[in-house]
């Protein structure tokens, strides 16, 4: 080690403190970013030179490229479908258009989502407490919620920034390809999507948080996490039909407003997962005529034209689905932070 | 006296039925360098997490430069540097950008960080290696970056958990005398807790030892020497040149002479506790017996025979807590200072 004597000039003396003291004078514009800013720009930092998230890019772009060939080549005979009061949304068709190949982004997203949100969360806390530099970094003056927000916040500007520049790289495309104008009321179906695409992420991230801070091996959390996603996408339907089964009474017997009635009830277990609210919204959402997420009794439709919906009833319809995924987000959060934020801190 | 700068007041921390700190008062001076000694399990490390505000006292206030650590946490941080046991580093940044990391966090201007950075590494040594990445270090290095990282926020106190683990003997000798320098020259207060109690009799104003969550003793090393032995006996032992036989003719005539307590003879050595230091009186003796004399050694007292002492009177407590005494036994030199 070198004599300190060279290096110490000064740094602990007065002196510092009135040169610093001094440039802050002077140079007042420069504004530097709080703890919680340094914080999520190092975990983007982190996650962007990971290769499990260049493998979820590429998982991620394979798809869309995949759909979006699939639904371009099939574009024309969609637009022309006169039976089809949506046909005129060119770039909600982008989206949704499938010979049956493949299923559509949308459902992809549903899928994979899960998985980007699982793998960018799981090993959020429990990585850095197992590494030794959690008890280090909580050494700082740092609040502690800050780690929590920035991990959660970091993973979520990675997974806003690439979906909307995968949305925008459609829109580009089906610019070039197809030479028709883009709608506003195009325009916001689509960033509602993002948005959609964004909490839904953000829900399966936020759990894969709390699964990091409650469990200390990284592969248990991710386990748990992974169990979770496969409860809800497979054995969830199974576990709701056999209720059916089970407890609902045979529909011959019951009147047309007691089937109705079950049928809510049954739409409405679905929905605990939230998948099927995402699927709900988006599908609402990039369909223009989808009018209800549930059964609609003859009454109801008697006279109603076959028309598209706008903008602002197709919001009215998917948001109590979008408030579903945040309070499942905020339940998510609050039970991490009540669990990390008293908890001794020990390598 | 001086305010102290670290203070506790009846610190206790329970973990359910077990008590880690048990009411622990201790005080430290500004630009004191204190030793914390004791077993592994013995509540050092509870205590500083404590004095941190990392972990919620049961009883009691743990002070840090007049602020209560419990309350303000985040006050108390802005001057203390913590460098944990086993301190980790992020693998996949360079050592650099770690240390660039932490400083940003601790509020550090951005036009100074790069500058001080790097200093800070050509301080500790790593100069050459400061590009590489965390992950490459070794253990020593490791440690070296983490007194480099707990500098670079030029606290008032620092606190250093086992901060001589995994480093050379040479390595220590650096380290410790540059935390020693440091602490002279800019007048920095230190904590150090450790097990390596050769290493903390040479660097350390003021010692205390700590076993069980107690503070068993608080002092300067003669102090608490003095304390200790002085009703003690003086021990010399005596290495003769063959081994004496069995049935031996001048073990009487040695016991007689003024001041021998006790005599024991293990093959050619011969120990003699006497009241006072008789060692000169032994000599002539032995060499009037026409004895070769191969070697004669005054027993002293450190600080691992302070140590054993209260950690023998202790043991009793400890024997169902298997990791605490197994483990000491098993690591700690026991070397007699001659």
């Amino acid at each position: 080690m070198a004599n300190p004597a060279v290096y110490f000039n000064g740094l602990f003396s007065g002196r510092l403190n009135n040169s610093r003291w001094l440039k802050g004078i002077i140079n007042t514009t420069a504004r530097q970013p709080g703890p919680l800013g340094i914080m999520v720009r190092k975990e983007i930092a982190d996650h962007i030179r990971s290769w499990r998230f260049i493998v979820l890019l590429v998982l991620l772009l394979l798809t869309f490229i995949a759909t979006m060939y699939v639904s371009l080549t099939n574009l024309q005979a969609a637009v022309a479908n006169e039976n089809d009061p949506d046909r005129l949304f060119l770039y909600l068709k982008l989206l949704t258009t499938s010979d049956g190949s493949l299923p559509t982004f949308h459902i992809f997203v549903s899928f994979l989502g899960a998985l980007l949100g699982i793998s960018l969360g799981f090993d959020a806390i429990n990585a850095e407490q197992n590494n030794g530099t959690l008890t280090r970094l909580m050494a700082q003056p740092v609040y502690r919620d800050h780690l929590l927000l920035s991990k959660f916040l970091g993973a979520l500007a990675i997974v806003s920034a690439l979906f909307l520049s995968l949305s925008l790289l459609m829109i580009g495309a089906g610019l070039l390809i197809t030479g028709v104008k883009l709608e506003p009321e195009e325009f916001f179906r689509i960033m509602g999507f993002v948005l959609l695409t964004v909490l839904y992420v953000g829900f399966w991230l936020a759990l894969s948080i709390l699964f990091s801070v409650k469990f200390r091996q990284a592969t248990t959390s991710a386990l748990m996490a992974i169990g979770v996603w496969l409860f809800f996408t497979i054995f969830y339907r199974i576990v709701i039909s056999m209720v059916v089964k089970g407890f609902f009474p045979d529909p011959v017997y019951l009147s047309e407003a007691d089937v109705l009635w079950y049928n809510n009830l049954l739409l409405d277990l679905l929905r605990l997962a939230p998948s099927q609210l995402y699927t709900d919204a988006t599908t609402t959402l990039l369909m223009p005529s989808v009018r209800s997420l549930g059964p609609l009794t003859v009454e109801q439709m008697a006279g109603a034209i076959p028309k598209p919906l706008p903008f602002r009833e197709s919001l009215l319809i998917v948001w109590p689905q979008v408030c579903g995924l945040v309070a499942a987000i905020a339940v998510c959060f609050a039970l991490t932070y009540y669990w990390f934020m008293r908890r001794e801190l020990r390598s | 006296m001086e305010q102290p700068i670290i203070e506790l007041a009846g610190l206790t921390k329970c973990y359910g039925s077990l008590k880690a700190v048990d009411r622990l008062d201790l005080q430290i001076r500004p630009g004191e360098i204190y030793g914390l000694l004791g077993p592994n399990g013995a509540g050092k490390t509870t205590t500083i997490l404590m004095m941190l505000g990392l972990t919620e006292p049961t009883a009691g206030v743990a002070r840090v430069c007049g602020i209560n650590a419990t309350t303000h946490p985040i006050a108390v941080k802005r001057k203390v540097g913590y460098m944990p046991d086993n301190v980790g580093f992020y693998d996949s940044m360079t050592a650099i950008d770690n240390l660039q990391y932490i400083a940003r966090l601790s509020g550090l201007p951005e036009d100074e960080v790069k500058n001080r950075s790097r200093d800070m590494m050509e301080l500790v040594g790593l100069g050459d290696a400061m590009h590489k990445k965390a992950g490459a270090y070794s253990r020593g290095m490791k440690q070296r970056l983490g007194l480099a990282d707990v500098l670079i926020r030029q606290p008032a106190v620092i606190i250093l958990d086992e901060p001589t683990l995994g480093i050379d003997p040479s390595g220590v000798k650096d380290f410790l005398g540059l935390i020693r320098q440091l602490s002279r020259e800019q007048g920095i207060t230190v904590l150090l807790s450790s097990h390596h109690l050769y290493q903390v009799q040479q660097v350390c104003d003021r010692v205390g030892i700590f076993v069980g969550g107690k503070l068993l003793a608080d002092g300067d090393v003669a102090t608490l020497s003095r304390q200790l032995f002085s009703g003690d006996h003086f021990v010399t032992s005596i290495t003769l040149a063959a081994a004496p036989p069995a049935e031996w003719d001048i073990l009487p005539a040695l016991q007689a002479m003024a001041g021998v307590k006790a005599v024991a003879v293990d093959g050619r050595t011969i120990e003699v506790s006497c009241s006072h230091n008789i060692t000169p009186d032994l000599v002539r003796f032995f060499v009037g017996k026409e004895m070769d004399i191969m070697g004669v050694l005054k027993k002293e007292y450190g600080l691992e025979e302070i140590y054993q002492r209260y950690f023998d009177n202790n043991i009793t407590d400890h024997e169902k807590d298997g990791k605490s005494s197994g483990l000491f036994q098993r690591t700690f030199f026991r070397k007699v200072k001659q």
